[in-house]
């Protein structure tokens, strides 16, 4: 095997983290010699998992940063095959300028194509064209025992199920084909709207989220009693090619955060300090405000190594979905205790989700309410507070985004995910000597 | 990798780049920057699959044309239909070529096993003068040009660890300055590149993160001494002076110093 490099590795979050040997395949060779030779291993990208889904402190971590070709593009049809380390920002810098954008982007450009199938990434406008996978045709797996297999809605379609969502373990994408939309202009129309808490943000999603391709709110996680979920609705669509707009990419220009800043910066107070001006600087009302797909999609971009901020301690992201039925009192009583609690919710966003993918196991997004928070790491009462988080949301029926998570247990995620048992049953069909494991794999014992 | 570097005389559209060993990373990083420079690009390496995935890559990163041609540098009896089938397909169009191809090899065997040793020589030296020599007439017949070959800072001084990787590559320096001298007054072109740790997959586990430079650097660095028109170059420059200092170390002293 080419070399490897022992490394100590986290997710974007900075907890946990673990020592692996890391490998960087150059060639599909170097991939497939990865694969027969690792005693086990996982790929990853570009580790923005919030938790422990991309690294493998058992075994090997294998890097697949530089399988990033792109194979074919066909402008006719808009079908682009790109190999699993080619990453959104590379896309859109490439076919922004060319009238094409992806059909689903996530919050940060920095993930890897391959790594957005695995965690079966959703975006603002899940409740009009769901999570990633559906956009994908098809893709090709290399699995434990060295096969390269062709995988489609026809074709392996319980292994093309099982990769989508399934956070790598089930095989190393090599590439995948997957169908752009064209694009008229760089921008984005945005319609602001203030909510004065969760009822009346609920009320603007089921009253006029139909009217937007694009939707999501920036919820206040630390207001309580009457302006509890306070929010600020932004929805908007494709704005068509006109006067101020353009076919411009997104800047590669980025402010690094050094690592400077201790733990306790970002508290109850200060952010508190910070959610009141945010909530107020934006008018009650804005309409038709042009802006561009980077600050609208990526705004946190800019800032490379934001998690920085949070201190070395590093912080955990709690995203989970609730069904609508009973989803509305599941969103109030998980932002009242978290408001009774002395654990702030940072950075909170509420969207709505449409269909999720029924066949597929692992895949999050469920018709009904997401909520996702940054929770800085405090001490173990923390993990003690979300387990009563994770009740609350399981008894809704609904679940935690496992591509976030970095604690949840094992039996809850056995009663988020239904469809667990036929997966775990493939994954042992297709990886009997489970070598493709990670942390998250183990923690969640969807490995022995 | 797309990030085009200084452009060399751009270029106007039809001149066509041929790479050879075009899966490197390196040679990844140079074919992108000449693509970026609007040169069209010939890429040619053993793994045909893999030569075929870097040119289309580049041809939909930045809109040029980008072939794809079977080479093995072992395979010298077929370097004259080789150069002959490349020349003929670009016409005039063949502003230059870049010599990429190479391997490390394992060192410790190479000691003892003459297999190992003939082979990096081969895939090192030999394979590349064999196929300049059917490539350089083209160039002296059209008076202009380029000629591009990645040696090695090892080739500079021959060390305990790695002097049959060096030997092979310490001639190829030689047969390039050698060739620089004769085609100065054909105007054409030769420009010896040494990097020294570049963090490719021949670096990868065996040179400390951090200490290995950027393989778009050596990239940006040919294209830049194409366009200065210079002799030979170190990536990064740091060794240029590192390797002065190796060169001269008195023999007595060097012979014990084990490195």
């Amino acid at each position: 095997m080419t070399g490897s490099i022992e490394r100590q590795l986290s997710g974007w979050g900075r907890y946990p983290s673990g020592t692996t040997e890391v490998c960087r395949p150059e060639r599909l060779s170097d991939l497939r010699e990865c694969m027969s030779e690792a005693t086990s291993l996982v790929a990853r990208g570009l580790g923005r998992s919030y938790g422990d889904a991309a690294f493998n402190s058992a075994g090997f971590t294998v890097l697949t940063e530089r399988l990033n070709r792109f194979v074919a593009f066909d402008a006719e049809s808009g079908i682009l095959d790109c190999e699993a380390g080619v990453t959104v920002d590379e896309i859109l810098s490439v076919l922004v300028p060319r009238g094409f954008f992806l059909p689903v982007v996530p919050g940060t450009k920095y993930v890897t194509m391959g790594g957005a199938l695995a965690c079966d990434v959703h975006g603002k406008n899940h409740h009009k064209d769901g999570s990633l996978s559906r956009h994908v045709t098809d893709f090709r797996l290399l699995t434990p025992s060295g096969d390269l297999v062709f995988c489609s809605r026809e074709e392996n379609s319980d292994l093309f199920w099982a990769t989508v969502g399934g956070l790598g373990l089930t095989g190393i994408v090599t590439d995948l084909r997957i169908k752009l939309i064209p694009l008229e202009s760089s921008y984005v129309s945005v319609d602001y709207d203030r909510a004065e808490n969760i009822d009346k943000a609920l009320e603007l999603f089921h009253e006029s989220d139909e009217k937007y391709k694009y939707s999501v709110a920036w919820l206040d996680g630390i207001a309580s009693g009457r302006s509890l979920g306070r929010s600020v609705l932004m929805r908007g669509n494709p704005a068509a090619a006109g006067p101020g707009t353009d076919l411009s990419r997104h800047s590669s220009r980025s402010f690094s955060v050094p690592d400077v800043f201790p733990g306790f910066l970002l508290n109850r107070v200060s952010v508190r300090a910070f959610n009141t001006v945010y909530y107020r600087k934006h008018p009650r009302k804005a309409r038709e405000v042009l802006t561009h797909y980077e600050s609208f999609f990526f705004p946190l971009d800019r800032l490379s190594n934001w998690n920085r901020l949070y201190g070395k301690k590093g912080f955990l992201q709690y995203q989970f979905a609730v069904p609508y039925e009973g989803g509305r009192e599941a969103l109030i009583k998980v932002l009242e205790l978290f408001a009774k609690s002395r654990y702030g919710m940072f950075l909170a966003v509420l969207k709505r989700f449409g269909p999720g993918e029924a066949a597929s196991a692992l895949s999050f997004p469920m018709p009904g309410y997401t909520l996702a928070a940054d929770l800085p790491c405090r001490d173990a009462g923390m993990f003690d507070f979300l387990r009563q988080i994770d009740r609350v949301v399981s008894a809704a029926g609904g679940r935690i985004y496992l591509g976030k998570d970095a604690r949840l247990a094992a039996d809850a995620v056995r009663e988020m995910y239904e469809g667990l048992d036929a997966w775990l049953e493939l994954k042992a069909r297709v990886d009997p000597d489970r070598r493709l494991t990670s942390d998250l794999a183990r923690r969640l014992e969807l490995v022995p | 990798m797309s990030r085009p570097g200084t452009p060399p005389q751009e270029s106007n559209g039809s001149e066509v780049v041929l790479i050879l060993g075009a899966t490197s990373m390196i040679a990844r990083e140079t074919a992108a920057t000449f693509a970026g420079a609007g040169y069209d690009l010939t890429l040619a390496g053993r793994d045909a699959e893999e030569v075929e995935r870097v040119a289309a890559d580049i041809a939909i990163r930045h809109g040029v044309s980008a072939t794809s041609e079977r080479f093995d540098a072992l395979d010298t009896d077929d370097h004259r239909r080789f150069a002959e089938a490349v020349t003929g397909a670009t016409g005039d169009a063949l502003a230059g070529v870049v010599v990429a191809f190479g391997v490390l090899g394992d060192s410790e065997r190479a000691a003892t096993d003459f297999d190992e040793a003939q082979e990096i020589i081969a895939a090192n030296y030999v394979g590349a003068v064999s196929v300049l020599t059917h490539l350089v007439p083209y160039f002296e017949r059209k008076k202009s040009g380029f000629i591009v070959g990645i040696s090695s800072v090892s080739g500079d001084r021959g060390r305990g660890s790695i002097y049959t990787y060096g030997s092979a590559k310490g001639g190829f320096s030689l047969y390039l300055q050698g060739l620089r001298n004769r085609l100065h007054k054909s105007g054409v072109h030769v420009l010896t590149v040494k990097p020294g740790f570049i963090d490719t997959r021949m670096t990868y586990g065996a040179v400390k993160p951090g200490m290995a430079a950027d393989p778009a650097a050596v990239a940006r660095a040919i294209i830049r001494g194409v366009r200065k028109k210079k002799s030979v170059i170190y990536v990064p420059r740091i060794w240029r002076l590192i390797m002065f200092a190796i060169r001269n170390i008195p023999e007595p002293i060097f012979k014990r110093l084990g490195l």
